[in-house]
């Protein structure tokens, strides 16, 4: 394979896809970064002026980007807090002998495939209505107040819709690790007199650190910028109470058109997914080793 | 070495597992069985489980307006459409990084990956201007090339990951029977290839269709696919709960088939190869 | 036809010499074997004839006509991979017809062939199977059957047994060596194991290092090793070599002496003394792993039975005519 004649055939081939992906990555970049130093709003046009790094300035002390930053942090955290807590004894528990694995399978991983603005609709209206949802009716059976969730909790009403996407997710990839767990090796150590739990602590928990590192990098990527879920449902309200980084970027950029401001929000988020992203490669990179 | 497992605990574990798929099937069926009530039944309180007046009109509904149709089919075109490009390009260069590898191989590859982390929100003021610019705001081309940018990386992670399982020593057999590049491509990578191929496909048709930032940010009308429509009902003139849920089943259904079939292929494809 | 030279080639990857100048001559229809440890260069050698990589410096020359910018499919050469490389999507008849096909022969020409081929190699009845239903013995049968089909000038054979077990093993040893002799096609057989190279070679090539270190008949290389790592790689179990004071009385500064040619004597008088350190007894042979002081472990080869336990003394007594000397460079002393 290694002649001349196919390593120049090889370059080739290559060339497009490499060129694609770099002006994808440069020149909107580059813009944005451009845009950033700008007064820019496509309300009052003509008026671009370079303002250096007032717009980061703005952007930052704003007190909206602290609490859509804090949102942003609370909900990744507990979207990944409750996929992996809850991701792991269930896949533990898909990897036991069940009848008909298969089906409960495809109901558990059924949730992923649903695209965002249904879920979120189906949970806000079906589900989560204060009056004609069904949370609603369970908590009258039981006797309880219904509750307004998405005026009383919000946020967590948003984190709860994620988690059901994304818990799918979790438990797929912790299933498919634990069922590359060499059976040897849990014979082994019962041969070495090692109970169940002490297996799981010794030997399978150890064996998950990766998947579930891989988990919380791939989701923290995606979960930085949820958007549709919190567009269709809440609006990013009540107040700034369900904003995060993304939907802030978008309502500066799109519903108040100051494209400076946003621009300089968006190089924050690119900066937040690159400290992620960098660990996540590395982990990537390790196994393309491998 | 299958491990002995007592009756009693393969009942309990079985009885678990159904009870916690079916929890969180739940709200998909609940969504499905909506669609196939009246407008009243769908709001009632107490709820009716299955004992309600089946009816299929909110599909007949739902198929009689005819921006149903036309969504679905943006969403055909773009989904089916992004991911048919970004397979041509991908192919090539998946090929010719799986084999023939130099040095700098596993850089580049990392690299494409690592566009693909690049948040979306971080670009989408300079490419709406650029779209509002070129004319390309709300038409079928611009979320095509947009989607097919975006999941570029993946196809070619996924394609190179199932390319580089292919032996070599099979490739170079066909060379020493006398097989030209051409010939070997057709008669001898391509049908070992397939499996691989088709899934990449299946895994970014689901991933394109159920994409909900670009389409949202830059389609209104004309080009929007189903994401949008969907998401029109969120306005609350838009809370007809039934229509809503027959139209939703029809938007999620084929990809949940799709999905159900790729599904051990997806985590190969969800985290490039990391978790196998 | 197949007559193979190598001038002088060389390969390197980078800054890495992997071969570093091979010259050879491998004359029609002969059986030539290439020996050496892993990493020795062998199956790069290998690769080169076949056109599977470039050569960075040489010739290499098919019936006197220099290949090296001929494409793998244009020299006329057949393969046996070690992985078997089947395609894993296509029949047997399909496997083995592919290179027919690909030259552009009739259809029934090329069933006859195939069918011819698959009746030699007793591959008849799973013509219509895919590699994934054949047992490991089988499959190697069709990667064979492959490489004969085409009636190339000469077949390349990469470690093609290494993945069979050891009975199987034996078999196609016998097997491919015989199907050699009667189609009387040149052969050339990469492999790491110095039994196969004995036993199926006509003439062995032994490389270390990316050098061939020495090129002869099978006996020529067990009689009159050119030097040291010749010596101790050709011969199962390993030749004892001893430095030191015996060694300069020799006139040497390292004597080898084979297993089998070390007499052994219970309580004896002469030669090397030693302790048994570990005895095994195969009913056919008994080796002996024997202590022997300053001397270090030496092996000693007992045709038959021979009664001795781990702690029993001994002494060894070399055969003076088969005792090898080889100078300070490791070259062999030759009389």
């Amino acid at each position: 394979m290694a002649t001349q004649q196919t390593q120049l055939l090889a370059r080739t081939l290559l060339t497009p896809a490499v060129a694609l992906l770099f002006i994808w990555m440069i020149v909107p970049l580059a813009l944005t970064i451009y845009f950033a130093t700008l007064h820019y709003n496509l309300l009052d046009p003509g008026s671009e002026s370079f303002v250096g790094l007032e717009n980061f300035r703005y952007f930052l002390t704003d007190p909206a980007f602290l609490a859509s930053l804090q949102n942003t942090l609370v909900l990744v955290g507990s979207v990944l807090a409750i996929t992996i807590i809850l991701g792991v004894p269930l896949a533990l528990l898909l990897d036991q002998q069940v009848v008909g694995l298969s089906i409960v399978r495809l109901m558990v991983i059924a949730p992923f495939f649903v695209m965002p603005t249904v879920s979120a609709l189906v949970w806000k209206n079906l589900l989560m209505h204060p009056v004609s949802g069904l949370f609603a009716w369970i908590a009258h059976l039981f006797g309880l107040p219904a509750i307004d969730w998405f005026n009383d909790a919000p946020l967590f009403s948003v984190i709860l819709i994620i988690s059901w996407q994304w818990l799918p997710f979790a438990t797929l990839i912790l299933l498919t690790a634990l069922q590359s767990l060499d059976e040897e090796q849990k014979e082994a150590a019962e041969m070495d007199g090692a109970s169940a739990i002490s297996t799981f602590i010794y030997i399978t928990l150890p064996h998950l650190a990766r998947p579930i590192t891989v988990v919380i990098l791939i989701e923290t990527i995606f979960l930085l910028t949820v958007f549709a879920e919190i567009f269709v449902t809440t609006g990013g309200g009540p107040g700034l109470q369900t904003t995060n980084i993304a939907f802030l970027i978008y309502s500066q950029a799109l519903i108040q058109y100051d494209v400076g401001s946003a621009s300089a929000g968006g190089l924050v988020a690119v900066v937040l997914a690159n400290i992620v992203a960098f660990f996540l490669v590395r982990i990537v990179g390790r196994n393309l080793e491998a | 070495m299958a491990r002995m497992v007592t009756t009693r605990n393969k009942v309990i574990s079985t009885a678990a597992a159904w009870l916690i798929g079916f929890l969180i099937f739940f709200p998909i069926l609940w969504m499905v069985l909506a669609s196939f009530k009246t407008e009243l039944e769908a709001f009632a309180i107490p709820p009716s489980f299955l004992f309600f007046h089946w009816t299929t009109e909110n599909y007949v509904t739902v198929q009689e307006r005819s921006d149903y149709l036309h969504h679905a089919l943006n969403s055909i075109i773009i989904a089916g459409g992004s991911t048919l490009i970004a397979m041509l390009i991908a192919i090539p260069a998946a090929w010719s990084m799986a084999f023939s590898p130099t040095k700098r191989t596993k850089d580049v590859l990392l690299w494409m990956l690592s566009t693909k982390m690049m948040p979306p929100v971080g670009v989408l003021v300079p490419i709406y201007l650029i779209f509002r610019n070129f004319g390309l705001l709300d038409t079928r081309s611009g979320l095509i090339f947009i989607l097919c940018l975006g999941n570029l990386p993946i196809v070619i992670w996924m394609l190179f990951t199932y390319f580089k399982e292919i032996p070599k020593d099979i490739l170079e057999a066909a060379r020493m029977d006398g097989a030209t590049i051409g010939r070997e491509l057709i008669y001898v990578l391509t049908p070992m290839a397939v499996p691989g191929l088709a899934s990449t496909l299946l895994l970014n048709l689901i991933l394109a269709w159920n994409e909900a930032f670009w389409t949202l940010n830059l389609s209104t009308l004309e080009a929007a696919p189903l994401t949008v429509f969907i998401a029109s009902y969120s306005s609350p003139e838009g809370l007809f709960w039934a229509k809503l849920s027959a139209a939703s089943t029809l938007a999620i259904a084929p990809i949940l088939v799709l999905g159900w079939f790729s599904q051990r292929q997806l985590v190969r494809g969800l985290t490039f190869g990391a978790v196998k | 036809m197949g007559q193979i030279t190598l001038q002088g080639v060389q390969k390197s990857f980078g800054p890495v010499h992997i071969i570093k100048g091979a010259d050879l001559e491998i004359t029609d229809g002969s059986f030539v074997v290439f020996v050496g440890p892993s990493g020795c260069g062998k199956t790069t050698l290998l690769r080169l004839i076949a056109g599977l990589e470039d050569v960075t410096g040489g010739a290499i020359l098919i019936d006197g006509r220099n290949v090296v910018d001929v494409p793998p499919a244009k020299r006329g050469l057949s393969m046996v991979f070690q992985s078997y490389a089947l395609y894993p999507h296509m029949s047997v008849r399909g496997n083995i017809a592919f290179g027919l096909k690909m030259a552009g022969i009739a259809k029934d020409e090329i069933n006859r062939k195939v069918e011819a081929a698959a009746a030699t190699l007793n591959l008849t009845p799973y013509l219509e199977r895919k590699p994934r239903e054949l047992s490991g013995g089988q499959r190697q049968r069709v990667a064979i059957g492959r490489a004969i089909v085409r009636e190339p000038k000469a077949f390349l054979f990469d470690e093609p047994l290494s993945n069979l077990d050891a009975a199987l093993r034996v078999q196609m040893r016998l097997e491919v060596t015989r199907l050699q002799k009667q189609l009387g096609t040149t052969a050339i057989y990469v492999t790491h194991d110095q039994v196969e190279a004995m036993t199926m070679a006509d003439k062995i090539v032994v490389l270390n290092g990316g050098k061939i270190e020495q090129y002869g008949s099978p006996l020529e290389l067990y009689e009159k090793p050119n030097n040291l790592f010749v010596a101790g790689f050709i011969g199962s179990p390993k030749m004892n070599f001893v430095t030191g004071e015996l060694a300069r009385q020799q006139g040497a500064a390292t004597i080898g002496v084979r297993p089998e040619h070390l007499k052994v004597e219970r309580d004896g008088q002469g030669g090397w003394h030693g302790t048994v350190a570990v005895a095994e007894h195969l009913g056919s042979d008994t080796f002996l792993y024997v202590d022997a002081a300053a001397l270090g472990t030496l092996t000693a080869r007992y045709v038959g039975e021979l009664d001795l336990h781990p702690g029993d003394r001994v002494s060894l007594i070399p055969d003076p005519a088969r005792i090898h000397r080889f100078d300070d460079s490791g070259k062999s002393i030759r009389p």
